[in-house]
């Protein structure tokens, strides 16, 4: 085209470079940026949009209903970090949190992926038992284990029928505060900890079988196969899974609200939950708002920290 | 070792010796999976026993197996769970919002994927930093955009499967995004020098080329959808509408002690997706993890 024109130009040719111009802009803006255009103007909709409300919201003292909202700045983060105690409580419970997701399931997947790995026979089968309570609704787990921890019925009253015990095992595990929080930790590990065996037992597979020979012929055993071979091997992904699960922590919801919804007297109480509660139940929509900002200001830190460590040639 | 072709000596008596150490091995590897399987799968059989005895008989033995096999705790779930209704709107809910991210979200990975017009780039970063905003942050200013539509007529049903759509978005533009930019082009070119336009080279040739992605975000989105729980309890109030999720929540409150009830109506639940997982494991297993990697 570009030496078409350089040429001197008739008419005809004019107008064909026109036409062809216009097709082109037709074929490789419009058309793909109509395209594009649904989802996102959808997803700046009901994503973007109320986000960069949220920050406003959280400085006000609006109550989600009625016209009366007054701008106070930073009051609500004052009143939640130096005032608001089931504030304090709520985020201590959520490092608990974290520290027991990011430990629990991390070594029960590392160690049953490993175990899986090396098997042939079978691993398929295993694969998808121990993947089932991954798909299952936390409705439906939630139920299932608050029957299995109940005092009376559960499986800690069978324990001490066995043992011929009384109350040592049968007690309402979601009913004690000094039980309650890792409790509920328990049960949602039940369900999530497959799914990190899946990722880690992929990552693992990928990993060249000559490596493993080598490391046999200088004579490892299998610790040092799997600390030299197989950890080096699945870093990237139990990283990147370190990440995702410290994110996670901080948006705890469904497992708490749904076992004790925070109980018994905050003891597992938890920010997503008490968000919830101020927002939806007792009309502090503001107070609410600025809870949602300090987990995404968590959620950003905990991006920083990694993207950070990996720009300083840590290979995530 | 063998790919080379030749198999020295060296390396069978390598292999065998391997071979002996691994079988010894793995006696060890298969208690550990055996355990850990039973560690998944008991609190499931402890529910589907339940599940078929009365409540006379739960008293007495809580997880055990059945001595006698009732089967009436299923239509009693069913009728007073409201399974009928709830069953079908969950149907929708899942239905709907992967026809919708599917379309749409295929429409907008193909223009990211082959096109790339001028902002691509902008774009990508403006999905990769959004899928990092949490729920948490935009959940009450959301709850108020939603409650002002819906007092303008808008049905409720509409617009929790138009939050789903937008919540999947991100992850169903990189999926799809990363199937589609492994195409080949020429396939393309040689459509578009038959006359193809532009929607037609999706249609022909790029769709039926990446029906794995599709499937997979089919599976991942839908999975999560029929699971969802929060946005069903916070924007849906009106009991004829609600997914199996929240029904099931308010069911369960209501039938406390009803275990034989509660039991039943969960596996009613679980069942559907229990079949489908069966029938696709592999696709399942894959596609969540894949999705679990890229969100």
């Amino acid at each position: 085209m570009a030496v078409l024109t350089q040429q001197k130009p008739t008419t005809m040719i004019e107008k064909i470079n026109d036409e062809t111009w216009r097709r082109r802009f037709l074929r490789n803006v419009l058309v793909p940026w109509i395209f594009i255009a649904p989802l996102l103007l959808l997803h700046i909709y009901v994503v973007t949009i109320p986000a960069v409300q949220g920050i406003y919201m959280s400085m006000t003292d609006w109550k989600g209903v009625g016209q009366n909202a007054n701008f106070i700045g930073l009051d609500n983060y004052r009143e939640l970090f130096f005032e608001d105690e089931s504030f304090g409580k709520a985020l201590g419970n959520n490092i608990i949190w974290m520290i027991f997701f990011l430990t629990v399931p991390f070594i029960l997947a590392l160690f049953a992926a490993t175990m899986l790995s090396q098997i042939k026979r079978g691993g398929m089968l295993y694969r998808s038992i121990l993947f089932i309570p991954y798909v299952l609704a936390s409705v439906v787990t939630i139920t299932i284990w608050k029957n299995l921890l109940n005092p009376q019925r559960g499986i800690g009253a069978a324990l001490d029928n066995m043992l011929g015990l009384e109350d040592a095992f049968g007690i309402a595990y979601l009913g004690r505060s000094e039980t309650a929080l890792m409790s509920i930790a328990f049960i949602d590990n039940w369900h999530f900890w497959g799914f990190l065996m899946i990722l880690f037992l992929a990552a693992m597979q990928a990993i060249p079988p000559v490596l493993y020979d080598a490391a046999k012929i200088d004579g490892a055993n299998r610790w040092d196969e799997f600390r030299h071979v197989t950890l080096p091997g699945i870093r990237p992904v139990v990283l990147f899974m370190f990440m995702m699960v410290a994110i996670w922590s901080f948006l705890a919801f469904d497992y708490i609200f749904l076992s004790t919804q925070g109980g018994p007297g905050g003891a597992s109480e938890v920010i997503a939950t008490l968000l919830y509660k101020s927002a939806f139940f007792r009309f502090e929509a503001g107070y609410g708002a600025a809870m949602g900002v300090i987990i995404s200001i968590f959620a950003g830190f905990i991006i920083m920290i990694f993207v950070t460590l990996r720009r300083r040639g840590w290979d995530i | 070792m063998t790919a080379i072709g030749k198999v020295s000596l060296q390396d069978t008596v390598l292999q065998r010796g391997r071979n002996r150490e691994r079988s010894r091995l793995l006696v060890f590897n298969h208690t550990v999976l055996l355990l850990l399987t039973a560690f998944a799968v008991i609190p499931l059989l402890v529910l589907a026993f339940n599940s078929v005895k009365t409540n006379l008989e739960i008293g007495q033995n809580p997880l055990g197996p059945p001595v006698n096999i009732v089967t009436e705790n299923f239509p009693n779930a069913w009728d007073k769970g409201k399974f009928a209704t709830t069953m079908g709107n969950s149907v929708i809910y899942v239905v709907a919002t992967i026809a919708a991210e599917l379309v749409f979200g295929g429409l907008a990975a193909y223009a990211l994927a082959r096109k790339k017009p001028p902002g691509s780039d902008a774009l990508m970063l403006y999905f990769l930093v959004a899928s990092t905003i949490p729920l948490w942050m935009y959940i009450v200013p959301l709850f108020v955009q939603i409650n002002a539509l819906k007092r303008l007529g808008i049905d409720a049903r509409f617009l929790l499967v138009m939050v789903y759509v937008a919540g999947n978005a991100p992850l169903t533009i990189f999926l799809l995004r990363s199937y589609m930019i492994d195409l080949p082009s020429e396939l393309e070119d040689a459509a578009r020098v038959d006359g193809a336009n532009e929607f037609q080279v999706l249609t022909r040739i790029v769709i039926p080329l990446t029906m794995p992605g599709f499937l997979t975000v089919g599976l991942v989105v839908g999975l999560g959808v029929w699971n969802e729980f929060l946005l069903a309890l916070t924007f849906i109030h009106d009991p004829n509408q609600y997914p199996v999720t929240t029904s099931f929540y308010k069911f369960v409150d209501r039938f406390d002690r009803d275990w034989a009830l509660t039991s039943a109506g969960a596996i009613i639940i679980i069942f559907p997706v229990m079949v489908l997982f069966l029938a696709l494991q592999r696709q399942f297993i894959n596609g969540l993890a894949e999705g679990g990697i890229k969100t």
